[in-house]
């Protein structure tokens, strides 16, 4: 089963709809309670994101038996420092971001903590690709 | 601890939500900082929190929570009660600070997730 949501960059109101329905969607499969959470919170951190930092994105869930995969791709700023970006704490959220409780520092390294297979591709200027995957069985 | 003893000892206010007469947590997480909660891998605990917009209800649905508990005396926007209502999560209002409201509630047995 294939899901995907157009993300506006921004928009904080509507934050955390898409990796609602695929929630939803995954209860509704019988999918291990554990297994959910770690998708869900992977992919809301990845939408936020996209929300805080991009101009707009895309995001696509691919559910299968076996394994959930999530494609996130944005046109933004990108990240320059990859490595820095995966500091636990380390944070370029403006003060918006950080008002709607976000920009902690912790988004990414919670990503990679809850996937199985994480990649991150990033180009300065142009935007960013997240792949997370998360076995099921 | 029920949440009814909860409320009363926080002086609080349920806006949205069900309980049942006996139900109740063991666990709570108090932090305005969405990320953190995130972090915390089991789901059986109450969240407190000053933060009083949607993106707080939408981490206690992501964090597969029951109960969260705004503190400081906040008026939740309507929006906010709405999806708490719509995904089954039962908010509660309290007029105390986060400390205080922890400590109270620490003090009468509830207990840290780490």
């Amino acid at each position: 089963m294939d899901l995907s949501f157009n993300i506006q960059g921004g928009d904080f109101t509507s934050a955390g709809t898409a990796s609602s329905q695929v929630r939803r969607t995954l209860k509704e499969l019988g999918v291990d309670a554990s297994v959910i959470k770690r998708v869900v919170v992977a992919l809301y951190e990845a939408e936020v994101n996209i929300v805080a930092h991009a101009y707009k994105g895309e995001i696509v869930a691919q559910i299968s038996p076996e394994r959930v995969f999530l494609k996130l791709t944005d046109e933004g700023p990108g990240i320059p420092d990859i490595e820095k970006a995966m500091t636990p704490g380390y944070s370029t959220a403006s003060q918006e971001v950080r008002e709607m409780g976000f920009g902690a520092g912790m988004g990414l390294p919670n990503i990679c903590k809850n996937a199985d297979v994480f990649n991150l591709h990033s180009v300065p200027n142009k935007g960013t690709t997240v792949e997370i995957t998360i076995q099921i069985s | 601890m029920t949440i009814h003893e909860i409320v009363s000892l926080v002086q609080g206010k349920i806006l949205s939500g069900k309980i049942g007469k006996e139900e109740g947590v063991e666990y709570c997480f108090a932090s305005d900082l969405m990320s953190d909660v995130l972090t915390v891998c089991r789901s059986d605990f109450m969240l407190i929190t000053g933060l009083s917009n949607v993106q707080s209800i939408r981490t206690a649905e992501m964090s597969d929570l029951k109960y969260v508990l705004l503190v400081r005396g906040k008026t939740p926007p309507q929006e906010m009660v709405d999806l708490a209502e719509d995904s089954g999560i039962v908010l509660i209002v309290s007029p105390f600070s986060m400390f205080k409201a922890s400590g109270i509630l620490y003090g009468a047995g509830l207990k840290g997730v780490f």
